[in-house]
């Protein structure tokens, strides 16, 4: 915490001179530090005077395995994506792979998309695991490409730039929806039981964890006990795939993401029987596929979102 | 628990264990083996299993179908059974040597729910 003043007393040149405080090692009091999060175009800021104190960027359900009409060629809009990450004019903090790295979890698209995700230009990649990256092992597979560091069944936490960060796992022990668990629950509980109510938390998860449309599956059973614990805080942005399209969602503090895929096209909520792959007329795909940029930052007390197509 | 059916032995349906070996162990075949007749297949088409629920003497195997865009697995609720991830126009087959009454889901797709009911 900052003992210097009382930052909801800071005028706005005042917080631009602190803009000296970057990185991680310095912690600047948020102090009834609500995260205004929006989509870009919306509500712009004045962010890039003081500049972002974390910036990272959200990928999600590339399918890798996945060779149906709509998308053929789901390596090369994956790879298109992480070239477009790469061509960013900085480099982001890290990345966050939502899940659905492949498409039926078998130890050779493991293998292909962990080496396309080490082409990223960022100091760390972080991933949890879609449904499709656990049809038939409760995850084994995923742990062993990308579970190192993590806890239980693969979740964990950390903390950047004075960001309480929880990568989630609700992929598992599915009954008809997302599903937590017990363990977890308690990881959760305890892991935020130390920190400061103005600690903004952004939480990972696959699949959504607020209703989005249960009768496909879009929902967390066990969401309501976990986002409890998160409720003393006083900014929460809660950033999923597994929808594969863009969709956003305010409940109290809690903000919820759906981030799009670098794959295919999923129906809106109820378009149709089922959450099928939709075939998009030639040249439509790309519009509907894309990377999301996350930034935070100190002062301002901003998350701001930038949703990219692929270009 | 089971909608409608239990198996006909007056002891109520024997339902195999986890680990257990009284079914046998379940295969996978590529795309494009024929989808079998009569009265042990199920195909998986619009996130549906047909029939959602199967009536087969004991010791038939099963074949699932998939013919969706997206992949399916069969996997039983009491843990007997569970396939790899079917791909699209994928098999799967599976030997039920115990009568009973399994449940079923697909684990990618859990709100689609099945039944094979093997009767003695």
């Amino acid at each position: 915490m900052s003992s210097e003043r009382d930052p909801n007393g800071m005028t706005r040149r005042q917080l631009i001179r602190h803009s000296a405080w970057f990185g991680s090692a310095v912690v600047l009091t948020v102090v009834g530090g609500e995260v205004i999060s929006h989509i870009a175009g919306s509500t712009g800021t004045t962010k890039q005077q003081a500049g972002p104190t974390l910036r990272f960027v959200q990928l999600s359900d590339s399918h890798i395995g996945f060779n149906g009409p709509a998308n053929p060629h789901v390596v090369d809009t994956f790879t298109h994506a992480i070239n477009q990450v790469n061509s960013l004019d900085y480099t982001p903090d890290f990345v966050i792979h939502t899940g659905d790295l492949t498409h039926l979890a078998t130890p050779e698209q493991f293998d292909q998309v962990k080496q396309m995700l080490a082409g990223l230009k960022t100091p760390h990649v972080f991933t949890v695991p879609g449904e499709h990256d656990s049809t038939d092992d409760a995850g084994q597979k995923y742990r062993a490409a990308f579970g190192a560091g993590t806890r239980g069944d693969g979740w964990y936490s950390f903390d950047v730039a004075g960001v309480h960060v929880i990568g989630l796992v609700n992929t598992l022990h599915l009954q008809k929806l997302g599903h937590l668990g017990t363990d977890q629950l308690e990881f959760i509980e305890k892991d935020v039981a130390g920190l400061s109510s103005d600690t903004p938390i952004i939480v990972f998860s696959h699949i959504p964890l607020f209703a989005m449309y249960p009768d496909w599956g879009w929902g967390t059973d066990d969401a309501t006990q976990a986002l409890s614990y998160l409720r003393r805080f006083s900014s929460v942005t809660c950033l999923n795939g597994h929808v594969h399209q863009l969709f956003s969602k305010t409940e109290g503090n809690v903000t919820f993401y759906s981030g799009t895929t670098t794959a295919y096209p999923l129906p809106h909520p109820g378009d149709g029987p089922a959450p099928k792959p939709v075939t998009l007329p030639a040249g439509a795909l790309h519009d509907v596929l894309g990377i999301r940029e996350v930034s935070y930052t100190q002062g301002q007390q901003s998350l701001a979102l930038k949703e990219r197509k692929l270009q | 628990m089971t909608p409608g059916m239990v198996g006909q032995g007056s002891a109520g349906p024997a339902t195999p264990t986890p680990g257990s070996t009284a079914a046998s162990a379940g295969t996978t075949s590529a795309p494009a083996a024929p989808a079998p007749q009569g009265g042990t297949a199920v195909t998986m088409s619009n996130f549906k299993f047909d029939p959602a629920t199967l009536t087969v003497p004991v010791g038939s195997t099963v074949t699932w179908t998939n013919q969706d865009e997206e992949p399916h697995t069969v996997a039983a609720k009491d843990g007997s059974f569970h396939s790899p991830g079917i791909d699209t126009h994928g098999t799967y087959s599976f030997t039920f040597a115990m009568a009973g009454t399994f449940d079923y889901v697909c684990s990618i797709h859990p709100f689609m729910t099945g039944t094979v009911v093997v009767t003695q």
